[in-house]
């Protein structure tokens, strides 16, 4: 292993032997050993095949939907549990914040607790009496220091659970979804501690559902899907690929979430999208069935993870249709110039009517469109800018 | 030395803060907090002392018979708080065993030390009796550190051995409450072993347990205290047996931990 490299995975396989299959009592070793059906043993694979590589100093992101196994691999990494195929070499002194508030105590005071959970990390009584201002400064704690911990909000728990974590003079440190609690003052606290640690050549490895995070602060990712690893590589293609997981729901016809209903008085029978030259371009075919009073048709585009962004109807642009002809093609074009930043997007069409009241036929996702930019930004909304800089 | 020290220098800061732990969860919300420590066995003596001294008469032929009891219970003691307090402590720990890696052994470890601490609390009790009783110490009573360390190594392999058997075989606890209840009446705490049939005492004196426990009654307390020697007529060598059993004991046991406390976090 170079000096370079932290820590090495090498295809780690993980199964799990499913509890209720387990032999759980002396009792249960005399009767299995007398039944003549053997005792099945369904394994749960929670990993396949990971092996890739973390350099010193990275910010290394994990992401991958609930229960794709990133958290079994953090516990693979810190040594909490065996692989059961592969190998983890790690370089440097390793710190897991897997939870808020490894060790913490409910019935202890704030102040034991801080003792307790530093012992955990490492530090002596003495060395956590040096710091403890430091810590209880640092999660805004100073009041409650002498309460029982079952009395503590879980914000305030996570509060001091990370003033504690970032003492730890971790050369590698294990992050697990500690951002999704925490008020907004706290995340950025959090993340100044990151950039902070970041000039410290400290590698950090960080799991998140927050691809925003990941999109700003990580170096690399990972994605992880069916225990196995997805894509690895530059966080843009990475938080992506994992947008798209859901995304593949929504295309999909007959799937959960994509829907098209109403009563049929009225048809989409085509859409068509097109980008170029950074425009926007959306045609849609529509039939009438039956005759039905001032119909209308309108779309909207939707991000992958389902926000719904722009989009607009023939009400809203003030165009009155009197009549949908009846059984022949009608095509609704919309153009305009693109400000959305680079990624996939869906598509959805209507056609309501009777003052907005009845849908004749709501097809969401009825097409994809692909955005290209020659950047990648992390805002939502890109404008094309023009940027002057006078000196 | 140095070394040694750096190697163990997380086991032994968590060590620390475990057993503190451990003593402020304990007393807790009681109002004579640490006072029942001392307390506890005190009573529990009393009520014996006084069933078998008054109603059943069988010390009352010992020298120092209350010294003699209170030190036969102290130790017990050691032995219930360590190896009953260790059956659960792997499982029970379980929450904390998912977020870190640490060595395991320092819980098993906390508990021995924590009743330790307990053990020499209580010591001070026996000090007082034994002032009280005039007993005198003799150099002979250096013996009882090597006897302390048997009972240490003993408690603790048996320990071991619980909380690991206990995460995949949960009738442990049931089979162990009631093992212990037995072994209490094998183990000749309230009754001098003279007043039970030769054959029988050559059997329960093999015990690690009882064999520190008159032991320790010889050297300290009084020399009416059958020993294992006396038992088997001055046979020094018939201490290997009880010192064997110890050994075997606690290296498998630590053994059969080591093996599978790279589990515990998964099945505990």
């Amino acid at each position: 292993m170079s000096d370079d490299v932290v820590i090495k995975a090498d295809g780690i396989y993980k199964d799990f032997i499913l509890p209720h299959e387990r032999v759980g009592s002396v009792k249960g070793i005399f009767t299995g050993m007398f039944k003549n059906t053997r005792v099945r043993k369904e394994k749960q694979h929670a990993l396949k095949n990971i092996s890739f590589e973390i350099k010193r100093g990275e910010f290394f992101g994990i992401v991958g939907r609930n229960g794709s196994g990133k958290s079994t691999l953090l516990k693979i990494l810190a040594g909490i549990y065996q692989p059961t195929r592969g190998s983890v070499m790690t370089n440097g002194k390793l710190v897991p914040f897997i939870e808020l508030g490894v060790g913490f105590n409910p019935e202890l005071t704030g102040k034991d607790n801080v003792y307790l959970n530093g012992a955990l990390l490492g530090f002596s009584s003495t060395e956590v009496d040096e710091m403890y201002d430091e810590i209880v400064g640092f999660a805004e704690l100073d009041r409650f220091m002498d309460q029982k911990l079952k009395n503590y909000s879980s914000g305030m728990q996570v509060r001091l659970a990370f003033s504690m974590a970032i003492r730890s003079k971790a050369e590698i440190l294990l992050l697990d979804e500690v951002l999704a609690v925490g008020d907004a003052d706290f995340q950025r606290k959090c993340f100044e501690y990151f950039d902070k640690i970041k000039l410290e050549n400290t590698t950090i490895i960080f799991i998140s559902h927050d691809m925003n995070a990941v999109n700003e602060y990580c170096d690399r990712a990972m994605l992880i899907d069916n225990n196995e690893i997805i894509a690895i590589g530059s966080t843009a293609d990475v938080t992506e690929n994992y947008l798209k997981l859901f995304s593949s729901n929504v295309t999909k016809n007959n799937s959960l979430t994509s829907k098209r209903w109403g009563d049929e008085a009225a048809a989409i029978t085509g859409v068509d999208a097109k980008f170029e030259n950074n425009k926007i371009k959306i045609e849609a075919e529509v039939i009438g069935r039956t005759s039905i009073e001032s119909p209308n048709i309108g779309f909207r585009l939707r991000d992958l993870s389902g926000r719904e962004l722009i989009g607009t109807n023939t009400r809203l642009e003030n165009i009155k249709i009197k009549k949908l002809p009846l059984n022949k093609k009608t095509v609704v074009k919309w153009e305009f110039e693109n400000f959305l930043k680079q990624g996939e997007y869906n598509i959805d069409i209507s056609i309501i009517y009777r003052h907005d009241t009845v849908v004749a036929d709501w097809w969401d996702g009825a097409a994809v469109i692909s955005i290209k930019r020659d950047h990648h930004s992390p805002y939502m909304i890109d404008p094309v800018y023009k940027t002057v800089i006078k000196y | 030395m140095k070394n040694l020290k750096k190697r163990y220098r997380y086991s032994i800061i968590l060590l620390k803060e475990l057993v503190r732990t451990d003593f402020k969860l304990k007393y807790q919300g009681s109002i004579l907090g640490y006072l029942w420590s001392l307390l506890r066995p005190l009573l529990i003596f009393l009520i014996l002392y006084i069933v078998f001294t008054k109603f059943l008469k069988i010390g009352s032929g010992i020298q120092n018979y209350p010294v003699y009891l209170l030190l036969g219970i102290l130790l017990w003691n050691y032995f219930v708080e360590v190896t009953s307090g260790s059956v659960n402590a792997i499982v029970g720990k379980s929450d904390l065993l998912r977020k870190i890696n640490f060595p395991k052994y320092v819980i098993i470890f906390a508990i021995s030390i924590s009743a330790l601490i307990n053990l020499s609390l209580t010591s001070i009790v026996i000090v007082v009796f034994m002032y009280i009783g005039h007993v005198t110490v003799t150099l002979q009573s250096l013996w009882l550190i090597p006897l302390i360390i048997e009972l240490i190594l003993i408690s603790t392999g048996v320990a071991f051995f619980l909380s690991t058997a206990f995460v995949r075989f949960r009738d442990i606890s049931y089979i162990w409450e009631v093992l212990i209840q037995a072994a209490f009446y094998a183990t000749p705490i309230l009754y001098p072993l003279g007043e039970i049939p030769a054959s029988a005492a050559k059997l329960l004196i093999l015990n690690p347990v009882a064999q520190v426990i008159q032991d320790s009654r010889n050297v300290l307390v009084t020399k009416q205290a059958d020993n294992i020697n006396t038992i088997y007529g001055g046979n020094i060598y018939i201490w290997l047996i009880p010192t064997g059993l110890t050994i075997v004991t606690v290296t498998l046991s630590a053994l059969y931990f080591r093996n599978k406390s790279r589990y515990f976090a998964e099945e505990a």
